[in-house]
């Protein structure tokens, strides 16, 4: 049942900027996702997560570590490899704007990849599967002549997807798939989404920085922060049981709206900005902006560990190696 | 309760290429002394146009106020001169907008563009105008300001970057502050401080707020009341717990049920189904009629007349008015006797 389908183990991608500094957009980074799942990445802008999404893809080389994807490392693939390799794997981008070309009508956009891996001899056979995914997300074969531009953000994410559906891939990865869109509109997406998932036994990487959205879609939830993974657990044990202190901040400054609640609510405020990731704080690197820092928290840094079953967490807090020392005392 | 501002049936009009854009399309508001108004709405219903058209921002040609009247302490704006209007912004109205990289000029530093505002306005001299920019910079959360005066806007981060802009908009102490979606481009630990900051300068100041956004959350936290817009009209009106707790429009609802909720459990979600009309030639009845799931045949044809619930609560729906509520009962009695 539980069967891994992608495995991230110690990802780490660095890129150089001007001067040789170093910009450390990932760093360690370890998870897994399971077959027909939807696993949630999200975290506040500049945390890592879409170089996640795209060192995955191969779109970005990896600095270290291993990405493997059905028992195969993805990026020690040779070209004819990769090519039959991203069958598998489809990628649905944030700006429905942007991602599609102007240029080309619906039916040239869908049936592009199709071409690409010459999976129908037959014109005909192509339009007709084009046609079929147009109605799977919820247009219609007329809309295939047209050009992008005479659809509404909603219906251009949905030409996104069902491009993305054209190879019947397994996996998907959603990067900030909604994020552009009206609310009312955002639920239509997520649940045309998850459809697809009961339909075709999809499994979903899907990154966001909109946490109430990323619980409504995901099984399981990483929470990142300045390029680390510092929390990880199903989505109701991370609403219902945080344990890093960076969770309970995000969890805090989402309002709900709700006036009664919103109105009797504590606020965990965070103080002060996002370190630079040229240069990241020394030990755990949040600890600038944790109300909870101790003196280790600055020297060395937090192991991932399973505090409780299917629940990792990286914080001294709960590392048990330290003692249990009372972290408000300290 | 004084009323600072008052909207009477507002048009805005774009004329294009293809045609006239009724953006707004006969709104009616008012403001109340000190109180924070929330208007809400999906992009394309008219709500930054609104409050654009309050401040006379709406580039002639192409845009237009064709029509309505938009009175602040007495005097009705659109019919004000353009020297009088610029008298007016930023001393007496001033706005925030939602990007504050595009709202501040990379190349003067921080303290020229604050104290601009208010040298512009005032007599005032260079330094008692740094005093001031200095006391502005420290109610709105900037450590050390004395020394941040002589930076850039690129040495600041985004959440520090709005709070300049909001101490840009309130060193001249207007009355009223029009805030155009203050925190969709800033992350959510940076908007809970933004909105903290927001109640405080409240607080402080006495300063009459009006909120776009189409943040539901946002609006929960900090608005009194909230004006909610659909298709260039403004369809629902009620304090902050009368739309949240006993909205009456269909679109209201809607709305709110399409909302992610943190603190519920995973039921599906309820999607607004279909888009919003076009503005280039919108329907002669009740816009929502055709996304609506309890349209009538009347809601097609005439645009409802409005119907008041309290003092404070307004709807523009069919489904209020006494004939519909009559025929629905009769039908509710008929189904209940089969």
């Amino acid at each position: 049942m539980n069967e891994k389908i992608l495995q991230v183990e110690n990802l780490k991608k660095h890129f150089t900027v001007e001067k040789k500094q170093v910009l450390q957009a990932v760093n360690d980074v370890s998870f897994y996702v399971n077959k027909g799942e939807t696993f949630g990445l999200v975290g506040e802008s500049g945390c890592g997560k879409s170089t996640i999404g795209r060192t995955i893809m191969g779109l970005y080389e990896k600095t270290a570590g291993n990405v493997m994807y059905d028992g195969r490392n993805v990026h020690e693939l040779t070209d004819k490899e990769k090519f039959g390799f991203y069958r598998n794997m489809q990628m649905i981008f944030q700006d429905p704007y942007a991602s599609l070309n102007p240029r080309s009508t619906v039916k040239e956009v869908i049936s592009e990849p199709m071409e690409v891996h010459g999976l129908y001899k037959s014109k005909r056979k192509q339009l007709d599967r084009v046609y079929e995914l147009l109605e799977e997300v919820g247009l219609n074969r007329d809309h295939a002549n047209r050009y992008p531009h005479e659809f509404s953000g909603g219906q251009r994410q949905r030409i996104g997807i069902a491009r993305a559906l054209a190879l019947d891939p397994e996996f998907i990865i959603a990067d900030e798939p909604i994020s552009a869109l009206d609310v009312s509109v955002q639920a239509q997406v997520v649940n045309l989404l998850k459809d697809l998932q009961m339909e075709k036994d999809l499994t979903f990487l899907f990154i966001a920085h909109d946490l109430s959205m990323v619980k409504q879609i995901s099984d399981r939830i990483g929470v990142m922060y300045l390029g680390n993974l510092v929390e990880l657990t199903a989505s109701e044990a991370l609403y219902e049981k945080p344990l890093h202190p960076y969770t309970k901040a995000l969890l805090s400054a989402i309002p709900i709206p709700d006036p009664d609640i919103e109105e009797s609510r504590e606020r965990i405020i965070l103080e002060g900005e996002l370190p630079s990731p040229i240069n990241p704080p020394s030990g755990c690197v949040f600890r600038t902006r944790c109300p909870m820092a101790m003196d280790i928290c600055s020297i060395e840094k937090p192991q991932w560990q399973e505090v409780e079953q299917a629940h990792y967490v990286a914080c001294h807090l709960y590392d048990h190696t330290i003692g249990n020392r009372d972290p408000v005392n300290t | 309760m004084e009323k600072i501002l008052e909207v009477k049936d507002l048009h805005v009009t774009f004329s294009t290429y293809g045609g006239t854009v009724k953006a707004v399309r006969g709104v009616n508001f008012h403001l109340n002394k000190g109180e924070t108004l929330a208007i809400v709405g999906e992009s394309g219903c008219g709500k930054s146009v609104t409050s654009n058209a309050i401040m006379r921002l709406i580039p002639d040609p192409p845009g237009k106020i064709s029509k309505g009247e938009i009175i602040f302490r007495g005097k009705d704006l659109t019919k004000l001169s353009e020297k009088k209007m610029r008298g007016l912004r930023g001393v007496d109205i001033s706005m925030i907008f939602q990007d504050p990289m595009t709202a501040l000029n990379p190349t003067l530093t921080i303290g020229t563009q604050l104290k601009e505002g208010l040298q512009q306005h005032r007599k005032i001299s260079s330094d008692a105008a740094e005093v001031k920019a200095i006391e502005m910079m420290d109610l709105v959360g900037i450590p050390s300001p004395k020394e941040r005066l002589k930076q850039y806007p690129h040495q600041f981060s985004g959440g520090m970057r709005q709070r300049i802009v909001i101490a840009m908009a309130l060193i001249c102490e207007p009355e009223l502050l029009i805030a155009d979606e203050p925190t969709t481009a800033l992350d959510v630990t940076i908007q809970a401080q933004i909105l903290e900051l927001f109640e405080k300068i409240q607080e402080v100041t006495g300063v009459s707020i009006i909120l776009i956004t189409h943040d539901l959350g946002v609006v929960a936290k900090i608005a009194d009341r909230i004006v909610v817009m659909y298709a260039g009209k403004i369809i629902e009106v009620g304090t902050k717990r009368e739309v949240f707790y006993q909205p009456e429009h269909p679109y209201t609802k809607g709305l709110l049920n399409s909302v992610p909720r943190l603190d519920l459990q995973g039921e599906k979600l309820t999607p607004i189904d279909g888009t919003p009309p076009d503005l280039f030639s919108p329907p002669a009845g009740c816009p929502f009629t055709a996304r609506c799931p309890f349209a009538m045949e009347v809601c097609d044809k005439v645009y409802p007349t409005g119907t008041t619930l309290s003092e404070t609560h307004q709807v523009d729906c069919w489904l209020q008015d006494d004939r519909a509520k009559r025929l629905l009962a009769t039908t509710a009695a008929t189904t209940a006797e089969k």
